[in-house]
Protein backbone atom coordinates (compact mmCIF):
# COMPACT_ATOMS: atom_id res chain seq x y z
CA UNK A 1 0.00 0.00 0.00
CA UNK A 2 1.08 3.50 -1.34
CA UNK A 3 0.76 5.51 2.52
CA UNK A 4 2.28 8.86 0.62
CA UNK A 5 -0.77 11.03 -0.38
CA UNK A 6 -0.96 15.15 -1.59
CA UNK A 7 -3.29 16.23 0.49
CA UNK A 8 -5.60 18.17 -1.41
CA UNK A 9 -7.20 21.05 0.27
CA UNK A 10 -10.32 22.40 -1.52
CA UNK A 11 -11.56 25.56 -0.02
CA UNK A 12 -14.45 24.97 2.76
CA UNK A 13 -12.25 22.72 4.80
CA UNK A 14 -8.86 25.33 5.21
CA UNK A 15 -10.90 28.53 4.84
CA UNK A 16 -14.15 28.12 7.06
CA UNK A 17 -13.71 24.42 9.29
CA UNK A 18 -10.03 24.46 9.43
CA UNK A 19 -10.81 22.29 12.57
CA UNK A 20 -11.45 19.42 9.90
CA UNK A 21 -8.11 20.13 8.56
CA UNK A 22 -6.77 19.82 11.41
CA UNK A 23 -8.33 16.69 12.50
CA UNK A 24 -8.02 14.61 9.27
CA UNK A 25 -4.10 15.39 9.21
CA UNK A 26 -3.26 14.14 12.61
CA UNK A 27 -5.99 11.22 12.60
CA UNK A 28 -4.40 9.81 9.17
CA UNK A 29 -1.08 10.23 10.61
CA UNK A 30 -1.77 8.57 13.57
CA UNK A 31 -3.27 5.57 11.28
CA UNK A 32 0.31 5.75 9.00
CA UNK A 33 -0.84 7.76 6.06
CA UNK A 34 1.54 10.00 5.25
CA UNK A 35 0.10 13.59 4.09
CA UNK A 36 2.29 15.61 1.87
CA UNK A 37 1.09 19.20 1.13
CA UNK A 38 0.19 20.49 -2.25
CA UNK A 39 1.62 23.73 -3.12
CA UNK A 40 -0.23 25.82 -5.66
CA UNK A 41 -3.44 23.96 -5.77
CA UNK A 42 -6.53 25.59 -6.00
CA UNK A 43 -10.25 25.08 -5.49
CA UNK A 44 -10.95 21.83 -7.54
CA UNK A 45 -12.63 23.66 -9.18
CA UNK A 46 -15.99 23.18 -7.48
CA UNK A 47 -18.70 20.72 -9.77
CA UNK A 48 -21.58 23.01 -8.88
CA UNK A 49 -19.82 26.35 -9.17
CA UNK A 50 -17.71 25.70 -11.77
CA UNK A 51 -18.80 22.48 -14.18
CA UNK A 52 -22.04 23.97 -14.64
CA UNK A 53 -20.67 26.94 -16.20
CA UNK A 54 -17.77 25.54 -18.33
CA UNK A 55 -17.09 22.11 -18.25
CA UNK A 56 -13.85 22.82 -20.59
CA UNK A 57 -12.59 25.44 -17.60
CA UNK A 58 -13.62 23.02 -15.05
CA UNK A 59 -11.27 20.01 -16.20
CA UNK A 60 -8.49 22.24 -17.48
CA UNK A 61 -7.97 23.81 -13.69
CA UNK A 62 -8.71 20.50 -12.15
CA UNK A 63 -5.93 19.11 -14.93
CA UNK A 64 -3.91 21.57 -13.31
CA UNK A 65 -4.04 20.26 -9.47
CA UNK A 66 -3.68 17.10 -10.73
CA UNK A 67 -0.16 17.97 -12.34
CA UNK A 68 0.57 18.85 -9.15
CA UNK A 69 0.62 15.71 -7.48
CA UNK A 70 1.81 14.01 -10.80
CA UNK A 71 5.05 16.30 -10.53
CA UNK A 72 5.57 15.14 -7.10
CA UNK A 73 5.08 11.46 -7.36
CA UNK A 74 1.81 11.27 -5.01
CA UNK A 75 -1.58 9.96 -5.57
CA UNK A 76 -4.24 12.72 -4.01
CA UNK A 77 -6.44 11.70 -1.00
CA UNK A 78 -9.47 14.78 -0.32
CA UNK A 79 -11.72 15.13 2.83
CA UNK A 80 -14.61 16.65 0.66
CA UNK A 81 -17.15 15.21 -1.70
CA UNK A 82 -16.66 18.09 -4.13
CA UNK A 83 -13.24 18.21 -4.52
CA UNK A 84 -13.53 13.71 -5.09
CA UNK A 85 -15.90 14.16 -7.55
CA UNK A 86 -14.09 17.21 -9.62
CA UNK A 87 -10.85 16.00 -9.29
CA UNK A 88 -11.94 11.54 -9.48
CA UNK A 89 -13.81 12.48 -12.82
CA UNK A 90 -10.88 14.38 -14.17
CA UNK A 91 -8.32 11.71 -13.46
CA UNK A 92 -11.03 9.00 -14.85
CA UNK A 93 -11.07 10.79 -17.73
CA UNK A 94 -7.96 11.91 -18.75
CA UNK A 95 -6.16 8.97 -17.23
CA UNK A 96 -8.30 6.92 -20.01
CA UNK A 97 -8.94 9.24 -22.82
CA UNK A 98 -5.69 10.52 -24.74
CA UNK A 99 -7.32 12.86 -27.20
CA UNK A 100 -9.41 14.40 -24.03
CA UNK A 101 -5.80 14.88 -22.38
CA UNK A 102 -4.17 16.32 -25.39
CA UNK A 103 -6.80 18.39 -25.58
CA UNK A 104 -6.32 19.70 -21.98
CA UNK A 105 -2.76 19.84 -22.11
CA UNK A 106 -2.66 22.63 -24.83
CA UNK A 107 -4.07 24.91 -22.32
CA UNK A 108 -2.43 23.72 -19.36
CA UNK A 109 1.21 23.71 -20.85
CA UNK A 110 -0.05 27.41 -22.21
CA UNK A 111 -0.82 28.86 -18.42
CA UNK A 112 1.70 26.66 -16.49
CA UNK A 113 4.66 25.03 -18.56
CA UNK A 114 3.70 21.93 -17.54
CA UNK A 115 1.40 19.11 -18.69
CA UNK A 116 -0.75 16.19 -16.92
CA UNK A 117 0.39 12.95 -18.41
CA UNK A 118 -2.57 10.40 -16.83
CA UNK A 119 -0.93 8.69 -13.32
CA UNK A 120 -2.45 9.96 -10.57
CA UNK A 121 -5.40 8.56 -8.63
CA UNK A 122 -7.59 10.32 -6.82
CA UNK A 123 -8.64 8.42 -3.29
CA UNK A 124 -11.79 9.55 -0.66
CA UNK A 125 -10.42 9.59 2.63
CA UNK A 126 -13.54 7.72 3.48
CA UNK A 127 -12.61 4.78 0.82
CA UNK A 128 -8.83 5.01 1.89
CA UNK A 129 -9.65 4.32 5.52
CA UNK A 130 -12.21 1.50 4.41
CA UNK A 131 -9.73 -0.32 1.91
CA UNK A 132 -6.61 0.50 2.93
CA UNK A 133 -6.27 1.30 6.39
CA UNK A 134 -9.01 -1.33 7.41
CA UNK A 135 -11.42 -1.43 10.23
CA UNK A 136 -9.35 -3.52 12.74
CA UNK A 137 -6.49 -0.62 12.62
CA UNK A 138 -9.29 2.20 13.47
CA UNK A 139 -10.83 0.22 16.04
CA UNK A 140 -7.04 -0.40 17.91
CA UNK A 141 -6.98 3.17 18.40
CA UNK A 142 -9.82 4.02 19.51
CA UNK A 143 -9.57 5.29 23.39
CA UNK A 144 -12.90 4.30 24.56
CA UNK A 145 -15.26 7.44 24.90
CA UNK A 146 -19.02 7.61 24.15
CA UNK A 147 -21.06 5.65 22.38
CA UNK A 148 -23.47 7.97 20.51
CA UNK A 149 -25.90 7.16 17.95
CA UNK A 150 -25.21 8.66 14.69
CA UNK A 151 -26.74 9.59 11.57
CA UNK A 152 -24.66 8.72 8.58
CA UNK A 153 -24.04 11.11 5.91
CA UNK A 154 -23.01 10.03 2.62
CA UNK A 155 -23.82 12.84 0.50
CA UNK A 156 -23.78 12.37 -3.14
CA UNK A 157 -20.51 12.63 -4.88
CA UNK A 158 -18.41 10.12 -2.91
CA UNK A 159 -20.09 6.98 -4.23
CA UNK A 160 -22.22 8.49 -7.25
CA UNK A 161 -22.05 7.97 -10.52
CA UNK A 162 -21.41 4.48 -8.98
CA UNK A 163 -20.83 3.03 -12.34
CA UNK A 164 -17.55 5.44 -12.22
CA UNK A 165 -16.81 5.78 -8.61
CA UNK A 166 -17.12 2.02 -8.04
CA UNK A 167 -16.49 2.21 -4.51
CA UNK A 168 -19.86 1.14 -2.65
CA UNK A 169 -23.62 0.47 -3.78
CA UNK A 170 -25.04 3.84 -3.97
CA UNK A 171 -28.54 2.91 -2.53
CA UNK A 172 -27.16 0.35 0.50
CA UNK A 173 -23.88 1.55 1.06
CA UNK A 174 -22.13 0.08 4.37
CA UNK A 175 -18.52 1.57 4.16
CA UNK A 176 -18.88 4.93 5.58
CA UNK A 177 -21.46 3.19 8.38
CA UNK A 178 -18.85 0.86 9.53
CA UNK A 179 -15.97 3.33 10.01
CA UNK A 180 -18.48 5.14 12.36
CA UNK A 181 -19.16 1.98 14.35
CA UNK A 182 -15.35 0.89 14.45
CA UNK A 183 -15.19 4.15 16.28
CA UNK A 184 -17.46 2.97 19.16
CA UNK A 185 -20.51 4.54 17.56
CA UNK A 186 -23.78 3.15 16.50
CA UNK A 187 -24.79 4.19 13.17
CA UNK A 188 -28.71 4.27 13.46
CA UNK A 189 -30.90 4.04 9.79
CA UNK A 190 -33.28 6.84 9.44
CA UNK A 191 -35.90 7.76 6.72
CA UNK A 192 -34.51 8.26 3.36
CA UNK A 193 -30.60 7.66 4.31
CA UNK A 194 -28.91 8.86 1.33
CA UNK A 195 -31.26 11.97 0.33
CA UNK A 196 -29.05 14.87 -0.74
CA UNK A 197 -28.62 17.58 2.07
CA UNK A 198 -29.65 20.12 -0.51
CA UNK A 199 -26.75 22.34 -1.23
CA UNK A 200 -25.01 20.67 -3.99
CA UNK A 201 -25.55 21.52 -7.57
CA UNK A 202 -25.60 25.47 -6.97
CA UNK A 203 -28.41 25.15 -5.21
CA UNK A 204 -27.56 26.25 -2.23
CA UNK A 205 -25.66 29.48 -3.82
CA UNK A 206 -28.75 30.60 -6.11
CA UNK A 207 -31.82 29.30 -4.19
CA UNK A 208 -30.98 28.83 -0.48
CA UNK A 209 -34.30 27.94 0.70
CA UNK A 210 -35.13 25.22 -1.73
CA UNK A 211 -31.91 24.29 -0.31
CA UNK A 212 -32.50 24.28 3.13
CA UNK A 213 -36.07 22.99 2.83
CA UNK A 214 -34.04 19.71 1.59
CA UNK A 215 -31.90 19.84 4.75
CA UNK A 216 -34.91 20.44 6.69
CA UNK A 217 -36.57 17.55 6.19
CA UNK A 218 -33.00 15.16 6.17
CA UNK A 219 -33.12 16.67 9.60
CA UNK A 220 -36.65 15.90 10.64
CA UNK A 221 -36.08 12.15 9.60
CA UNK A 222 -32.66 11.67 11.75
CA UNK A 223 -34.23 13.50 14.79
CA UNK A 224 -37.03 11.08 14.44
CA UNK A 225 -34.32 8.40 14.50
CA UNK A 226 -33.37 9.47 17.73
CA UNK A 227 -29.84 10.44 16.55
CA UNK A 228 -27.28 12.44 18.72
CA UNK A 229 -24.65 13.54 15.97
CA UNK A 230 -24.56 14.05 12.45
CA UNK A 231 -21.43 12.66 10.47
CA UNK A 232 -20.46 13.65 6.92
CA UNK A 233 -17.61 13.45 5.26
CA UNK A 234 -18.15 16.18 2.90
CA UNK A 235 -17.43 20.12 4.41
CA UNK A 236 -19.99 21.37 1.79
CA UNK A 237 -22.70 19.03 3.10
CA UNK A 238 -21.11 20.11 7.02
CA UNK A 239 -21.27 23.45 6.15
CA UNK A 240 -25.15 23.02 5.40
CA UNK A 241 -26.18 20.83 8.19
CA UNK A 242 -24.17 23.25 10.57
CA UNK A 243 -25.25 26.61 9.53
CA UNK A 244 -29.19 25.61 9.05
CA UNK A 245 -30.25 24.58 12.11
CA UNK A 246 -29.64 28.08 14.16
CA UNK A 247 -32.43 29.14 10.87
CA UNK A 248 -34.64 25.92 11.74
CA UNK A 249 -36.77 27.91 14.38
CA UNK A 250 -39.17 24.49 14.66
CA UNK A 251 -36.51 22.60 15.30
CA UNK A 252 -35.94 23.34 19.55
CA UNK A 253 -33.47 20.54 19.91
CA UNK A 254 -30.24 21.04 17.47
CA UNK A 255 -27.82 17.97 16.47
CA UNK A 256 -24.38 18.41 16.95
CA UNK A 257 -22.36 17.89 13.59
CA UNK A 258 -18.94 16.10 12.89
CA UNK A 259 -17.19 15.37 9.87
CA UNK A 260 -15.49 11.58 10.01
CA UNK A 261 -12.07 13.14 11.01
CA UNK A 262 -13.37 15.06 13.93
CA UNK A 263 -15.40 11.62 15.14
CA UNK A 264 -12.17 9.50 14.79
CA UNK A 265 -10.51 12.75 16.48
CA UNK A 266 -12.21 12.75 19.28
CA UNK A 267 -12.73 8.74 19.56
CA UNK A 268 -8.80 8.80 19.52
CA UNK A 269 -8.56 10.79 22.10
CA UNK A 270 -6.90 14.13 20.26
CA UNK A 271 -7.08 17.20 22.21
CA UNK A 272 -10.77 18.75 21.83
CA UNK A 273 -9.19 22.32 21.38
CA UNK A 274 -7.06 20.63 17.87
CA UNK A 275 -10.95 20.01 16.17
CA UNK A 276 -11.79 23.55 15.90
CA UNK A 277 -15.80 23.16 16.72
CA UNK A 278 -15.63 26.76 18.15
CA UNK A 279 -16.45 27.45 14.83
CA UNK A 280 -19.59 25.81 14.62
CA UNK A 281 -22.44 27.55 14.70
CA UNK A 282 -24.92 23.88 15.68
CA UNK A 283 -23.02 23.83 19.04
CA UNK A 284 -21.26 20.56 19.92
CA UNK A 285 -21.84 19.42 23.18
CA UNK A 286 -20.62 16.28 22.83
CA UNK B 1 -52.09 22.76 -21.36
CA UNK B 2 -51.40 23.49 -25.17
CA UNK B 3 -53.48 22.16 -27.62
CA UNK B 4 -52.76 21.30 -30.71
CA UNK B 5 -52.98 24.42 -32.43
CA UNK B 6 -50.06 25.83 -30.28
CA UNK B 7 -47.84 22.28 -30.65
CA UNK B 8 -44.17 23.30 -31.07
CA UNK B 9 -41.99 21.62 -34.14
CA UNK B 10 -39.34 19.25 -32.42
CA UNK B 11 -35.76 21.20 -33.23
CA UNK B 12 -32.98 18.08 -34.04
CA UNK B 13 -30.20 20.98 -34.55
CA UNK B 14 -30.78 21.75 -30.85
CA UNK B 15 -30.94 17.92 -29.60
CA UNK B 16 -27.92 17.33 -31.58
CA UNK B 17 -26.10 20.18 -29.77
CA UNK B 18 -27.45 19.04 -26.54
CA UNK B 19 -25.65 15.54 -27.77
CA UNK B 20 -22.84 16.67 -28.64
CA UNK B 21 -21.96 18.68 -25.49
CA UNK B 22 -22.19 15.63 -23.26
CA UNK B 23 -25.57 14.54 -23.08
CA UNK B 24 -25.21 11.81 -25.16
CA UNK B 25 -27.90 9.62 -23.46
CA UNK B 26 -30.50 12.11 -24.08
CA UNK B 27 -32.77 10.41 -26.79
CA UNK B 28 -32.92 6.98 -24.75
CA UNK B 29 -35.25 8.47 -22.43
CA UNK B 30 -38.77 7.59 -22.30
CA UNK B 31 -40.38 9.77 -20.01
CA UNK B 32 -41.10 6.97 -17.27
CA UNK B 33 -40.41 9.61 -14.33
CA UNK B 34 -38.41 7.27 -11.93
CA UNK B 35 -35.98 10.37 -12.08
CA UNK B 36 -38.58 12.97 -11.34
CA UNK B 37 -39.83 10.10 -8.25
CA UNK B 38 -36.41 9.97 -7.12
CA UNK B 39 -35.96 13.85 -7.00
CA UNK B 40 -35.20 15.72 -3.21
CA UNK B 41 -35.69 18.68 -5.14
CA UNK B 42 -38.29 17.66 -6.99
CA UNK B 43 -40.04 16.86 -3.51
CA UNK B 44 -39.84 20.79 -2.35
CA UNK B 45 -40.78 22.71 -5.40
CA UNK B 46 -42.59 22.25 -8.73
CA UNK B 47 -38.89 21.18 -10.34
CA UNK B 48 -39.84 18.46 -12.68
CA UNK B 49 -36.32 16.79 -13.94
CA UNK B 50 -38.29 14.85 -16.61
CA UNK B 51 -39.69 17.50 -18.03
CA UNK B 52 -35.72 19.37 -18.79
CA UNK B 53 -35.08 16.15 -20.40
CA UNK B 54 -38.16 15.98 -22.65
CA UNK B 55 -37.59 19.00 -23.52
CA UNK B 56 -33.67 19.02 -24.38
CA UNK B 57 -35.06 15.63 -26.11
CA UNK B 58 -37.66 17.91 -28.29
CA UNK B 59 -35.29 20.71 -28.83
CA UNK B 60 -37.42 22.80 -26.95
CA UNK B 61 -34.21 25.50 -26.70
CA UNK B 62 -36.34 28.79 -25.92
CA UNK B 63 -37.78 26.24 -23.16
CA UNK B 64 -35.03 25.05 -21.02
CA UNK B 65 -32.24 27.34 -21.47
CA UNK B 66 -33.67 30.22 -19.82
CA UNK B 67 -35.50 28.06 -17.55
CA UNK B 68 -34.87 28.67 -13.72
CA UNK B 69 -35.53 24.35 -13.29
CA UNK B 70 -32.30 24.23 -15.28
CA UNK B 71 -30.95 25.65 -11.88
CA UNK B 72 -32.77 23.29 -9.17
CA UNK B 73 -30.99 20.27 -9.23
CA UNK B 74 -28.67 19.40 -6.72
CA UNK B 75 -26.36 17.02 -8.83
CA UNK B 76 -27.20 14.26 -6.39
CA UNK B 77 -27.27 11.56 -9.09
CA UNK B 78 -30.29 9.84 -7.52
CA UNK B 79 -31.59 9.84 -10.69
CA UNK B 80 -28.75 8.83 -12.76
CA UNK B 81 -28.16 5.64 -10.77
CA UNK B 82 -32.10 4.73 -10.74
CA UNK B 83 -32.87 5.50 -14.75
CA UNK B 84 -34.23 2.37 -16.09
CA UNK B 85 -32.90 3.52 -19.91
CA UNK B 86 -29.26 4.69 -18.41
CA UNK B 87 -29.78 8.41 -19.01
CA UNK B 88 -26.80 10.09 -17.85
CA UNK B 89 -29.67 12.74 -16.93
CA UNK B 90 -26.74 15.58 -14.58
CA UNK B 91 -24.81 14.84 -17.69
CA UNK B 92 -27.28 16.16 -19.65
CA UNK B 93 -28.16 18.90 -17.04
CA UNK B 94 -24.66 19.96 -17.37
CA UNK B 95 -24.74 20.25 -20.71
CA UNK B 96 -27.78 22.31 -21.10
CA UNK B 97 -26.66 24.41 -17.55
CA UNK B 98 -23.45 25.23 -19.69
CA UNK B 99 -25.52 26.20 -23.03
CA UNK B 100 -27.64 28.17 -20.59
CA UNK B 101 -24.37 30.37 -19.80
CA UNK B 102 -22.49 30.78 -23.19
CA UNK B 103 -26.64 32.34 -23.97
CA UNK B 104 -25.47 34.43 -20.72
CA UNK B 105 -27.95 33.07 -18.15
CA UNK B 106 -26.20 33.15 -14.87
CA UNK B 107 -28.15 34.33 -11.87
CA UNK B 108 -25.65 37.12 -9.44
CA UNK B 109 -24.75 34.83 -7.00
CA UNK B 110 -23.69 32.14 -9.29
CA UNK B 111 -21.87 34.65 -11.32
CA UNK B 112 -20.41 35.99 -7.94
CA UNK B 113 -18.41 32.92 -6.96
CA UNK B 114 -17.72 32.25 -10.37
CA UNK B 115 -15.56 35.37 -9.96
CA UNK B 116 -14.22 34.27 -7.07
CA UNK B 117 -12.74 30.81 -8.28
CA UNK B 118 -11.42 32.81 -11.00
CA UNK B 119 -9.97 35.57 -9.92
CA UNK B 120 -8.23 33.95 -6.21
CA UNK B 121 -8.50 30.09 -7.24
CA UNK B 122 -10.54 29.80 -4.30
CA UNK B 123 -14.52 29.89 -3.88
CA UNK B 124 -14.70 31.49 -0.37
CA UNK B 125 -12.18 34.03 0.98
CA UNK B 126 -9.63 33.95 3.36
CA UNK B 127 -11.03 36.11 6.29
CA UNK B 128 -8.45 37.27 9.34
CA UNK B 129 -10.01 34.98 11.65
CA UNK B 130 -9.19 32.41 9.40
CA UNK B 131 -5.91 32.48 9.74
CA UNK B 132 -5.99 33.25 13.53
CA UNK B 133 -8.02 30.22 13.67
CA UNK B 134 -5.64 28.00 11.97
CA UNK B 135 -2.73 29.18 13.93
CA UNK B 136 -4.21 28.00 17.11
CA UNK B 137 -4.98 25.22 15.35
CA UNK B 138 -1.23 24.50 14.59
CA UNK B 139 -1.84 25.12 10.67
CA UNK B 140 -0.16 27.33 8.46
CA UNK B 141 -2.23 30.74 8.72
CA UNK B 142 -2.47 30.74 5.14
CA UNK B 143 -2.74 27.29 3.43
CA UNK B 144 -0.42 26.09 0.89
CA UNK B 145 -2.67 26.94 -2.01
CA UNK B 146 -2.54 29.86 -4.94
CA UNK B 147 -3.10 31.79 -1.10
CA UNK B 148 0.36 31.81 -0.75
CA UNK B 149 1.89 31.49 -4.13
CA UNK B 150 1.36 34.56 -6.23
CA UNK B 151 2.77 32.19 -9.38
CA UNK B 152 0.01 29.57 -9.07
CA UNK B 153 -2.27 32.06 -9.03
CA UNK B 154 -1.53 33.65 -12.03
CA UNK B 155 -1.95 30.24 -13.89
CA UNK B 156 -5.18 29.80 -12.36
CA UNK B 157 -6.29 32.98 -13.59
CA UNK B 158 -4.54 31.78 -17.22
CA UNK B 159 -6.40 28.94 -17.45
CA UNK B 160 -9.55 31.10 -17.26
CA UNK B 161 -8.60 33.49 -20.09
CA UNK B 162 -7.59 30.60 -22.29
CA UNK B 163 -10.79 29.43 -21.75
CA UNK B 164 -12.94 32.44 -21.93
CA UNK B 165 -14.42 31.53 -18.72
CA UNK B 166 -13.27 35.32 -17.90
CA UNK B 167 -16.38 36.45 -20.51
CA UNK B 168 -18.49 34.05 -19.41
CA UNK B 169 -19.23 36.12 -15.85
CA UNK B 170 -19.23 39.52 -16.60
CA UNK B 171 -21.33 41.67 -14.87
CA UNK B 172 -25.06 42.43 -15.99
CA UNK B 173 -25.08 38.72 -17.77
CA UNK B 174 -29.21 37.63 -17.92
Amino acid sequence: MANKYGFFLGCIMPLRYPGIESSSREVLKSLGVDLVDMKGASCCPAPGVTRSFDQNYWMAVAARNLAIAEKMGVDIVTICNGCFDTLFETAHKLNHDPEARKKVNKILKDATGIEYNGTVNVRHFVELLYRDVGLEAIKSKVKGGKNLKAAVHYGCHFLKPSNVKKIDDAERPHVFDDIVEAAGMTSVMYKDKGMCCGAGGGVRARTPDVALKMTAENLKNMQAAGVEVIVDCCPFCHLQYDVSQPQLKDMPNKIPVLHLSQLLGLAFGMEREKLGLEVHQTKVNL
Amino acid sequence: MSNLAEAKEPNPEFTRKVVESGGKTVNLCFQCGTCTGSCPSGRQTAFRIRKVVRRAQLGFEEDVLPSDDLWLCTTCFTCYERCPRGVEIVDIVMALRNMAVKKGYMAEPHRKIAELVSKTGHLVTLREEDKALRAKLGLEPVPPTVLSDAKALEEVKKIAVLCGFDKLIIPGAK
